[in-house]
């Protein structure tokens, strides 16, 4: 049996094919749970003071979007349980690889002291309690990404660790991604082949909207896609994909359904306008089809089942897509019953592992 | 094929223009570094005055940073749109192959073979259309050669 | 330049008549407000001139529509009797309206915003209005400023000629803030439409992901801006509690609406708990309260993909605007392609805008 998002159960499909999960989280359950790793200094400066760490989430703590239902261990918030993920998603799905996002949120610690060491010692803690713990595991280096040159020296200290496959970027940020800034951190990212992920969320402390902050989190859930697409705007305008053309972008929790419009206004811009960034020797939709892909994970589908099918013939090609439940995380859909039995077996096939193997060389 | 007289070549001076209207086409002429050029007065896009857009050189980048500028005033710009268009052959920059202006050839040749048609040992004879300009036998003219 | 400029004319043929939403009259300079000031603003201009949030400058290469400078050498667009031959005479348009971008609304002195706000109404009623009765206006409004923003309503209500208000399209605060609800209300009370036209900064970034650093990322960001002041406007429940009101959106193109329809509904499925004021889907309102200029017009990839685009959005609530005469503008009679057909045709150039703006149009 398999239990869906929503905590029912359904019989599993006769198509057993592979299943790469591209997002799943870890959450760090306490800040006790980061002692191991940290160095004593701040393990006393935790105890003796109000500073207890980053937060765990991007997400309202006690949404019920954070927790899924079942998804709350004993003694943690949900995510925190190598167990439950096991139970819930990785043994019922049968999942052969699963990419682990831990979001923890380095990127609200504007001390750098406290950003870099709490960074590693989310990374080494993902080592020790989750990559060396289940083989079907792979994670993200976590990295102070508001202090591009000390996220490189992250980069550089574990990049090479077998079960980081990427590095994770909160999608809000203080500057566009694409800023040279930035370099120092793709330089990193490049180097040590690992894919950028952009995902959903980020603390940065300037508002999601270009008009400042809003009311409600419905806002910025919903909001947050625009902050994708200015990203991509910034990352191909900035010549990312020029300067590392092994680059690679996994756009996470980010839906999906508004590449198609956003890649026609940017290719209308880029004619326009294509002299002030001449490096740019293509339209961006070649370079988005090249270069990024996206998980399913929210789908923000239509009403109607047709609309959907053509948006997906509007990105182009059957090598977009990348399967996600985004555990413990609750969507509307469940793209396991609502996208992927309708889809062309080939195209289905693709978004349940092929392009994921592809995109972060698993084997 | 018709051979139309459209200006003495004095009228454009280097970087300057001019737009006519042959055979009920409207055409922009133009001068590049002593080189004339003529292209149709109207963009592929969305139908703008293309020969009224601004002038430019080449930029290319292989990377961010590392700026090629060449070929100064030879890219033409739309003047509504900013889409360059390549003043030698009429290809644009977005898409060469499939979205061009027609570019005609422009000749400079003196008034004394222009002038009443009078055959020229070595050349087509005529028709050679002088719509505006009264041509003498002295000067220089521009003649672009348009399919009817 | 030209030594000779002899303009394209186009062939003389029966046009049909067109409304165009979006006409830019520019200042030639500030000069061409001061006969419209009182000494103690107009000294204050002259003294200290406009000061607004710092923003960007970019480099852009390009402005205005390079043909479309009067022969007297003043600025595109700030000669009333040159916007009608090029562009009302050129087109036949019935009715355009008039959308002043001159820095009023977005100055920080809040007197100051609204004497230059009043000033530049009496200067569209001297110089455009009363000299061209085929032009409407919109109301520039000190929109950061209720109270005074309703003071300025209520000195031009009762001409019938101004159609609507302007907003920028970054204000301060998302638009749906209560802080601009005193705004709608007088809007509603006066049946004028609220537009929001793109640009313009109320201090924040264009992303929510800080300052792009090129040009043709801020020309793709309006897509984006829009979309999060319509977040706004439909989840803090302004339609709710106005529900007469209307809103324009101004050249932001409008590719994004149906991806930002089906993310709002699937969000609103997801979330409704924390907004219990709606009471309809999120789409029932934008469907209902909103109209987008066309301009930009996208290009889909596939041609046949913008009228099923087109149906998305709704064809009713899309109204043709040029920009004139800004560079990025639409021509008129290929911005919509004939393809779609004179029944489409028809609405978007013509019938939309009758019915949305009703008597203050033809009144």
């Amino acid at each position: 049996m398999r239990t869906r998002q929503d905590g029912t159960s359904v019989a599993p499909g006769s198509a057993a094919t592979a299943l790469i999960d591209c997002d799943v989280h870890s959450t760090v359950p306490r800040v006790e749970a980061l002692f191991p790793y940290l160095p004593p200094h701040w393990i006393e400066h935790v105890n003796q003071s109000v500073f207890k760490g980053a937060g765990t989430t991007y997400y309202p703590p006690r949404a019920p979007i954070t927790a899924r239902p079942g998804s709350i261990p004993p003694d943690g918030p949900a995510g925190s349980s190598l167990d439950l993920l096991r139970e819930q998603v990785l043994d019922p799905l049968g999942v052969e690889i699963a990419v682990v996002n831990c979001l923890y949120a380095i990127d609200s610690l504007h001390n750098p002291e406290a950003a870099v060491a709490f960074a590693r010692a989310v990374n080494d803690w993902q080592i020790a309690e989750w990559l060396e713990r289940d083989t079907r595991l792979r994670a993200s280096i976590v990295v102070p990404s508001q202090l591009p040159e000390l996220a490189a020296q992250e980069i550089a200290r574990v990049g090479d660790h077998p079960g980081f496959v990427q590095v994770l970027l909160p999608v809000r940020s203080q500057h566009p991604y694409g800023s040279r800034l930035f370099r120092p951190m793709w330089e990193a990212i490049a180097e040590h082949h690992l894919v950028a992920g952009i995902h959903f969320g980020g603390a940065p402390g300037n508002p999601p909207f270009p008009s400042g902050w809003p009311s409600y989190y419905f806002e910025e859930y919903a909001g947050m896609a625009q902050v994708f697409q200015s990203q991509l705007a910034s990352i191909i305008s900035e010549g990312v994909f020029d300067l590392f053309p092994t680059a690679r972008i996994a756009l996470l929790e980010s839906g999906f359904t508004w590449l198609p419009a956003f890649m026609w206004r940017f290719d209308k811009e880029w004619r326009n306008l294509r002299r002030l960034v001449p490096w740019v020797k293509r339209a961006p939709s070649e370079y988005i089809r090249e270069y990024v892909r996206l998980t399913i994970q929210p789908l923000d589908a239509p009403a109607e089942w047709r609309d959907m099918e053509r948006t997906i013939e509007q990105i182009g090609g059957d090598h977009m897509l990348l399967f996600a439940t985004d555990y413990p995380h609750l969507h509307t859909h469940d793209p396991l019953d609502t996208l992927l039995p309708h889809l062309p077996d080939a195209l289905a096939q693709r978004i349940r592992s092929e392009n994921a193997r592809e995109l972060y060389g698993l084997v | 094929m018709a051979r139309h007289v459209v200006g003495r070549v004095e009228e454009i001076p280097p970087g300057g223009r001019k737009i006519i209207t042959v055979a009920g086409r409207s055409i922009g002429i133009f001068n590049v570094h002593g080189e004339f050029f003529a292209l149709r007065n109207r963009c592929p896009h969305q139908g703008g005055p293309l020969c009224e857009g601004l002038l430019w050189g080449m930029l290319h980048a292989r990377v961010p940073g590392e700026l090629e500028y060449t070929r100064a005033g030879e890219i033409l710009t739309c003047a509504w749109h900013g889409w360059e268009f390549d003043i030698r052959t009429g290809q644009s920059w977005c898409d060469p192959e499939r979205l061009r202006v027609r570019r005609y050839d422009v000749h400079v040749e003196p008034g004394d073979t222009l002038a009443a048609d009078t055959p020229v040992p070595g050349k087509v004879p005529g028709p050679y259309i002088a719509e505006t300009y009264p041509v003498v036998a002295e000067g220089q003219y521009l003649v672009i050669e348009v399919t009817s | 330049m030209a030594t000779t400029l002899e303009r394209t004319t186009r062939q003389a043929r029966t046009k049909p008549a067109i409304i165009d939403c979006d006409i830019h009259n520019e200042l030639d300079s500030e000069r061409d407000l001061y006969p419209f000031l009182s000494d103690r603003w107009r000294t204050h201009l002259m003294t200290y001139g406009m000061h607004g949030p710092s923003g960007a400058i970019y480099p852009r290469f390009t402005n205005r529509r390079a043909d479309a400078f009067p022969p007297s050498g003043r600025e595109a667009g700030s000669e009333c009797a040159f916007t009608s031959v090029q562009l009302l005479d050129e087109w036949n348009i019935a009715c355009g309206i008039l959308n002043p971008l001159t820095g009023a609304g977005s100055q920080l002195n809040p007197e100051f915003d609204a004497a230059l706000a009043t000033a530049v109404n009496d200067w569209q009623v001297a110089e455009w209005l009363d000299k061209e009765p085929r032009l409407r206006a919109s109301i520039i409004l000190p929109f950061e400023h209720a109270d005074l923003a309703v003071a300025e309503i209520e000195r031009r209500a009762r001409d019938p000629r101004f159609v609507q208000v302007q907003f920028t399209g970054r204000p301060r605060e998302p638009m749906g803030r209560r802080k601009y609800w005193p705004i709608y209300e007088a809007c509603a009370t006066h049946g004028l439409a609220v537009m929001s036209h793109a640009f313009g900064s109320g201090g924040q970034p264009i992303t929510g992901c800080g300052w792009p650093s090129f040009y043709i990322e801020d020309h793709v960001g309006p897509s984006q801006s829009m979309q999060a002041n319509l977040i706004s406007l439909v989840v803090e429940g302004v339609f709710e509690r106005f529900p007469t009101l209307r809103v324009v959106s101004a050249e932001n193109g409008f590719a994004w609406v149906p991806s930002l329809m089906w993310r709002l509904d699937n969000t609103f499925d997801l979330l409704r708990d924390e907004t219990p004021h709606l009471t309809r889907r999120p789409s029932e309102y934008i469907r209902d309260h909103v109209w987008f200029c066309t301009q930009p017009v996208e290009e889909p990839h596939r041609p046949e993909d913008l009228r099923w685009l087109m149906e998305q959005v709704g064809i009713d609530h899309l109204i043709f605007a040029s920009d004139y005469a800004h560079w990025d503008w639409d021509a008129p009679d290929t911005a919509i392609p004939a393809r779609l057909g004179d029944d489409v045709r028809r609405k978007i150039y013509y019938d939309n805008a009758l019915a949305l703006y009703g008597d203050r149009l033809m009144g």
